[in-house]
């Protein structure tokens, strides 16, 4: 479909808070193409540099609608990681070996049968950083989701799935926000509970909430879909039958040829016919998807258009994922620091470099306007 | 344009139809304003209309329902989308997605129109119902009276002929009901839309409809006719209608404007007797009336002593203030919700917090109740510091009934309810029942609080609220959703409840609900006090503050009809 012809450059142009300048697919390439550069290096001086770019990019670029707080949300649940393998690496000691002991805990003595797991004992500095390089990781890789989740509205990437997809699309986004009211009926109605003269914390306050929290969810998706039904949701054209057989075979063949392709790439001997059959399948099933779009009557308004910003935010992404994956192949000791024995850990230039140019965003791309 | 040919809608499990032998027209580009008691299957009706009666709700509908020429039988909802318009009672729960401006395309988008009409048609409904500031802004961060106009935009844009609306102004305040109504009287003088809604508020409403149709009770046939008609027989009316039935006006004026030409004769009758007498109950050794009332509050400020009160202090004979407010601030999120708010209430004194939506009136009230924390300045309720008092001390000195009655009821029957809330306030088993019993005869031990009507629900929970009887009760938003009747019950109760020494502090939008009970109106803006005095002196001079009745019969400071009626008599 081509793009709705835009009514003079200012509106189309016009970086609204809603109507984003970038493509939301381009701002997931560029966070995935971050987090993939993330699970590529323990290496904690690119993780930093990868979680203060994503920061700085999302700093400088979000928006003031709800979802862009989930960045702060997931930089908390990546600091909550980083806590939890650092406990873990403390009290159920590491396989790491290490001659730097930095604490002794009292050991538990286990029965026999738990050989193998320990409890408390010798904490040392190797197994410190080789939990911490660890759990970096995983937190910048939060960071990276979160980053994605702040910059691009999950409702906007919906609509550029193929026709065919889009009820399932929209089941999708309806639970996406339903959480968020599901928390504010929960605060509601503990505070009720107050109002009852019920203590309205701790964890019995908020299971006998449950019921009228899950009833309250329940009336509100009939509501939604009632008021989905009498606009028009699920309006369905006429499709002659043979368009439907086609669409139904192709659409099974299709998935049927990318379950027997994967099967055989990842088998030793299927490697010769694997490929051929994964994208001949892949093929039918986008071709059922396309014809299958032809049942939907519904049209869109305003699609987000893939354009020049798009290309450079989401290459800046996907350079920062391959060009450290490349530097990985020559000097794989720069993006693993050694932790036995313990080394300071160094920045190698080329992947610094790469992951530098994930800020490139945050000059291509047009402010956001400031809240009215 | 809308037929309705005997219809009766039997719902699945009831004995009886809600609606029985439904037979009227709507014509082509009128607004026709569908009124009635609770109950009496209002919203059956509307639903009939957009095909969810009963293609979604279930239940057997007799009879026919055509719209534009397409009979709802054969037609599901969604197949009548681009003929009729929906609006709900709660907008919030209309919205699909997350910002104006793809909220109002899409219906369209599901018609399939194509992306040029649509992007015409999104402008000039941003434009026709004063949206276009807000094109981007998430949904969620709008106003009340914002939402329902997006609901209404996010509905017109298929160009539907016909628009259902149920209740569009219930949760609105009086300014920006007004700016609704004004979008509706545009669509049907400009568009030629055929317009069927539902409302509460007929003081709101009535004057705008071209026809009335009167279910007058649950099974009974409608009363078709001109307004003026309809409410010289309809047990439902406005005041400015009571008014002219007391006067003996004919035809009924349905409108200030109308009953003003013809109050002349009324207000020289009224000259002779003041309404001085306003200020009712244990009240008036308190506030005086007139410009002194001001004041009032301050002069218990500087006198009041910090020591705890004792657990009966809601006796009129106690001089202490129920609750008092000293420079108040109260942060949510980024926004100041209340900013310097002073206030003191005294036994027996009932207070109407009335402003915009979003002027921080439930805030306040949270505040009074401890579930926000100041920022600053203080709250004392009976003594106590509210958000650090124990819930189960608080509930004996302060009670709120919040906006949605149903957040304070759990149990599956009204006699668990009330056995629960005997306990929740150490009060002796039976004491809430006897509650119950007085503000709701005739409601069984085993009924569901979920199948009681609003009004019989707002009961219940004012009953176990009252149950710790706290001198200080705090109602949010009472009125929303009850039909006249309804009202007066409960401002019966609440006359009783200051009589008895309660202080009573509402939040409402209901300028009449005011007018009847209050002694004392506080208008907050933007988190501000910007007025504060008497009842008569705060809302006669408000243009949209002021009841019918005030507005009739000004500069006479007359707020209701039941004092007019008490002076002629």
């Amino acid at each position: 479909m081509a793009g709705t012809p835009p009514q003079g450059l200012t509106v189309a142009s016009r970086p609204g808070r809603g109507r984003p300048a970038v493509h939301p697919g381009a701002w997931w390439l560029w966070a995935l193409g971050l987090a993939t550069a993330a699970t590529r290096t323990t290496n904690p001086l690119l993780l930093a540099l990868l979680v203060a770019v994503s920061a700085y990019v999302v700093a400088a670029r979000r928006t003031s609608a709800p979802w862009s707080r989930s960045y702060s949300a997931f930089a908390r649940m990546g600091l909550a990681v980083l806590a939890i393998r650092l406990l873990f690496a403390v009290v159920l000691g590491s396989p790491i070996p290490g001659t730097h002991t930095v604490v002794t805990l009292p050991e538990v003595p286990l029965p026999h049968w738990a050989q193998g797991i320990r409890l408390g004992g010798r904490v040392t500095a190797e197994s410190l950083v080789f939990a911490l390089y660890d759990g970096l990781r995983l937190a910048t890789l939060l960071v990276c989701v979160g980053a994605a989740n702040a910059l691009a509205n999950p409702a906007r990437l919906l609509k550029a799935l193929p026709g065919a997809l889009y009820e399932a699309g929209v089941a999708v986004v309806v639970a996406l926000t339903f959480a968020p009211h599901l928390v504010a009926d929960v605060r509601r109605l503990r505070a009720a509970r107050r109002l009852r003269g019920r203590p309205d914390r701790g964890l019995r306050g908020l299971l006998q909430v449950g019921l009228p929290v899950l009833e309250g969810a329940l009336e509100r998706s009939v509501a939604l879909a009632a008021a989905m039904d009498a606009r028009g949701f699920g309006r369905t054209a006429a499709v002659p039958p043979a368009v439907r057989r086609t669409t139904t075979a192709l659409t099974l063949g299709g998935l049927l040829g990318v379950c027997a392709g994967t099967y055989g790439l990842l088998t030793a001997e299927g490697t010769a016919y694997g490929l051929p059959v994964l994208l001949a399948g892949l093929t039918a099933a986008l071709a059922g998807l396309r014809l299958g779009g032809r049942r939907s009557p519904r049209t869109r308004y305003r699609p987000d258009v893939w354009g020049a910003r798009a290309w450079l935010v989401a290459g800046s992404g996907i350079a920062a994922a391959v060009i450290p994956a490349v530097c990985a192949a020559y000097d794989p000791a720069a993006l693993h620091p050694g932790v036995v024995p313990l080394t300071a850990p160094t920045l190698p230039l080329l992947p610094a470099a790469a992951v530098l140019l994930g800020l490139l965003p945050a000059f291509v791309t047009p402010a956001p306007e400031e809240a009215a | 344009m809308i037929r309705f040919e005997k219809v009766s809608v039997t719902y699945d499990g009831a004995a009886e139809p809600v609606v029985r032998d439904i037979d009227f027209e709507v014509p082509e580009g009128e607004l026709v304003l569908l009124v009635g008691p609770s109950g009496v299957g209002k919203s059956t009706v509307l639903g009939a209309v957009s095909g969810l009666v009963p293609h979604f709700t279930g239940g057997t509908l007799r009879g026919r329902v055509t719209v534009a020429g397409r009979d709802t039988r054969a037609h599901k909802p969604r197949e009548l989308a681009d003929v009729v318009g929906t609006v709900g009672q709660d907008p919030l729960s209309h919205f699909v997605t997350d910002t104006v401006e793809d909220e109002l395309a899409y219906g369209m988008e599901s018609l399939g129109l194509s992306p040029e009409v649509m992007r015409r048609r999104v402008e000039e409904t941003l434009d026709l119902l004063g949206l276009a500031g807000l094109r981007d802004r998430p949904i969620a961060t709008l106003s009340g009276g914002q939402q329902q106009r997006v609901a209404i935009g996010s509905v017109l844009t298929p160009h539907p002929r016909v628009l259902v609306l149920d209740e569009p102004t219930s949760a609105l305040d009086p300014a920006a009901a007004e700016e609704v109504l004004a979008v509706l009287q545009r669509l049907v003088h400009d568009l030629g839309t055929t317009v069927l809604l539902a409302e509460h508020r007929l003081e709101r409403v009535v004057h705008y409809a071209d026809r009335v149709v009167l279910l007058p009770a649950p099974g009974a046939r409608p009363v078709l006719g001109t307004p003026a008609e309809v409410m010289a027989v309809s047990p439902v009316y406005p005041p400015v209608v009571d008014l002219g039935r007391l006067a003996g006006w004919s035809p009924l004026p349905l409108t200030v404007r109308d009953a003003r030409r013809r109050a002349g004769a009324l207000r020289e009758q009224l000259a002779e007797a003041p309404p001085a007498a306003r200020e009712t109950g244990s009240v008036r050794h308190l506030v005086n009336p007139g410009p002194a009332a001001v004041s009032a509050p301050r002069r218990f400020l500087r006198r009041r002593t910090p020591a705890p009160v004792a657990e009966e202090a809601g006796t009129p004979a106690t001089p202490l203030p129920a609750a008092v407010v000293e420079s108040l601030g109260v942060r949510r999120g980024r926004v100041e919700a209340l900013r310097h708010v002073d206030l003191t209430v005294g036994p027996g004194e009932t207070v109407a917090l009335m402003g915009r939506n979003g002027a921080g009136k439930s805030t306040l009230l949270a505040a009074l109740v401890g579930l926000v924390e100041p920022a600053r300045g203080r709250v004392r309720v009976g003594g106590a510091v509210p958000h650090r008092t124990a819930p189960r001390d608080l509930v004996r000195r302060v009670g709120l009934v919040p906006q949605e009655p149903r957040d304070l009821l759990y149990a599956d029957t009204v006699a668990a309810e009330c056995a629960a809330a005997d306990r929740d306030a150490g009060a002796a088993p039976g004491s809430c029942r006897a509650l119950v019993s007085e503000l709701l005869p005739g409601v069984a031990d085993d009924t569901h609080p979920r199948d009681l009507s609003e009004g019989q629900r707002l009961a219940l929970a004012l009953a176990v609220v009252l149950t710790a009887r706290p001198p200080l009760l705090l109602l949010d938003e009472p009125t929303r959703g009850l039909d006249y009747a309804a009202k007066a019950r409960l401002v019966a109760v609440l006359r009783g409840l200051a009589a008895d020494g309660h202080a009573l502090v509402l939040a409402t939008h209901d300028v009449e609900l005011a007018a009847d009970l209050a002694h004392r109106v506080v208008i907050l803006a933007d988190g501000e006090v910007v007025a504060d005095g008497a009842t008569a002196e705060v809302v006669v001079a408000s243009p949209s503050y002021a009841p019918q009745v005030a507005k009739v019969l000004a500069p006479q400071r007359w707020l209701t009809v039941a004092q007019v009626r008490e002076a002629l008599s």
